[in-house]
């Protein structure tokens, strides 16, 4: 059978799912431009789009729900699915972090700048392309460049601590940087999610590909 | 353990064959659904399972099929005592002109199974209570079969068959003609009789095989193709045609 009713179904669900991530994408990057630009407007512009995004998962939710109950998926159709079902909220939260990162923008703009953003640059650079990447292995349902994604998670683990210990080590010398330097420990640890986010899609792509839950397993 | 051992089993009407070299174990207290589309052999095969296929003219039957160990196609085989053990239940309910109570008793008496007339009314409740009948039908025992619904007859034939105490239940589509409150009677009955018996059951209703059996075997052209956990099979068969198949991307 060339065309089945259900096709369409799945090709709506997958490009509403694509449509988030680009637009969650765009927010991790826009939020970590209004803090290297120290552009407030643009922060409190992540923030207002993040209804969007809210929006968006409803709708992803609605429509799983709907092709479950009327279609009743078995096989790849059904972990297809179950995938964008389980992909949609991690989306949406990783959106929330980049909506958190635009609040600690909002704060950190308003104080006289403490440190060359160079590494949270870095996770938030490896973490939009580990997104980006993540995504293409789901389109392309391609387990072993999930792998691949889930081991890149190591680099923004790595940074995390080194900024932490930076950033720690601040306070310690100069208690007046407290409030600033909290607010950027807020921002790596944001990131550090994120990848972690990133991880949780790719889990997803090797289940749709290989019916294989690797969650709380440990890839060599 | 295995209740039914089929090894390389062939089926010719005639020159044509409609079964090729199948081999299958079925286990013992559970359920296995034949999925395929029409044609396939599935319903051809179930009824090699207790010889019904020799009713019709001009076939053969080549490997074997064995229940319980014994080779149900050898030459010693007891056929009368071979469908009392292995009872079958098909896709039209076919009560027969008689009264409900008549219908259930008809096997025991022709099988001598009673010791007395009190034995005979307890087995007749006990195989319309095994079939979920009972409630619906004890205060008319005497009254015709064919006064029931459609569902209450396919669940009477269920009766008839287990009141012959049979070890194994072919089932051909049992609920293919019934609404969806029959169907659903039908299949928890299913899920329920595994306790005691062994349930083979063909089925065009993929989310009835889903639902009610422990292992799917889907057949097409007379292939065996794939024999699997239900579970495993509609969540990620191993084969592709199984997938194309269960996922209706059949052309």
């Amino acid at each position: 059978m060339d065309h089945r009713i259900i096709d369409q179904q799945l090709e709506l669900l997958r490009n509403k799912t694509l449509a988030l991530g680009e637009a969650t994408e765009k927010a991790i990057e826009q939020a970590m431009r209004s803090l290297n630009d120290r552009d407030s407007d643009l922060a409190r512009k992540v923030l207002e789009d993040d209804q969007l995004i809210n929006q968006m998962e409803l709708e992803i939710d609605r429509l799983s729900i709907e092709i479950i109950a009327l279609y009743q998926p078995a096989a790849h159709d059904l972990r297809l699915v179950i995938a964008i079902a389980r992909i949609t909220p991690v989306l949406e939260r990783m959106a929330d972090h980049a909506g958190n990162i635009a609040e600690a923008a909002l704060i950190i703009n308003a104080a006289p700048q403490l440190k060359p953003l160079t590494d949270l640059t870095m996770m938030a650079n490896t973490a939009m392309e580990m997104l980006r990447k993540a995504q293409d292995a789901f389109i392309a349902e391609d387990a072993e460049a999930s792998r691949a994604i889930i081991r890149q998670d190591s680099i923004i683990d790595e940074a995390y601590r080194k900024v932490f210990g930076e950033l720690i080590g601040m306070i310690i010398n100069d208690p007046t940087v407290t409030s600033s330097a909290a607010q950027l420990l807020f921002v790596a640890k944001h990131l550090e999610r994120i990848g972690d986010y990133v991880k949780d899609i790719c889990e997803l792509t090797v289940y749709l590909s290989e019916a294989a839950f690797i969650k709380h397993t440990r890839l060599e | 353990m295995n209740k039914i051992s089929v090894a390389n089993l062939s089926f010719f009407y005639g020159k044509v064959q409609a079964l090729h070299d199948i081999t299958i174990d079925i286990p013992e207290n559970q359920v296995v659904a034949f999925i395929g589309p029409s044609g396939c052999g599935k319903s051809t095969f179930i009824r090699t399972l207790n010889r019904m296929n020799d009713t019709i003219a001009n076939t053969r039957v080549e490997g074997q099929v064995l229940i319980d160990g014994d080779d149900i196609n050898s030459s010693k085989t007891d056929v009368v005592a071979l469908r009392r053990k292995v009872g079958m239940v098909f896709q039209k309910s076919n009560p027969f002109p008689k009264s409900i109570f008549d219908n259930v008793a008809y096997g025991i008496q022709i099988n001598r199974l009673h010791s007395n007339r009190s034995d005979l009314n307890d087995r007749v409740e006990k195989a319309l209570t095994d079939a979920a009948l009972w409630n619906e039908v004890k205060d008319r025992l005497n009254q015709s079969a064919f006064g029931l619904s459609g569902g209450q007859q396919q669940r009477l034939c269920i009766a008839r068959a287990l009141a012959v105490q049979p070890e194994v239940i072919l089932m051909d589509e049992p609920a293919s003609a019934l609404d969806p409150m029959a169907t659903q009677k039908i299949e928890e009955l299913v899920v329920e009789l595994k306790r005691d018996y062994t349930i083979v059951i063909v089925t065009h209703n993929m989310q009835q095989a889903a639902r009610v059996s422990d292992r799917t075997a889907f057949f097409m052209l007379g292939k065996l193709v794939e024999y699997n956990r239900t579970d495993k099979m509609f969540t990620h068969p191993d084969e592709k045609l199984t997938e194309d198949y269960i996922t209706g991307r059949f052309g």
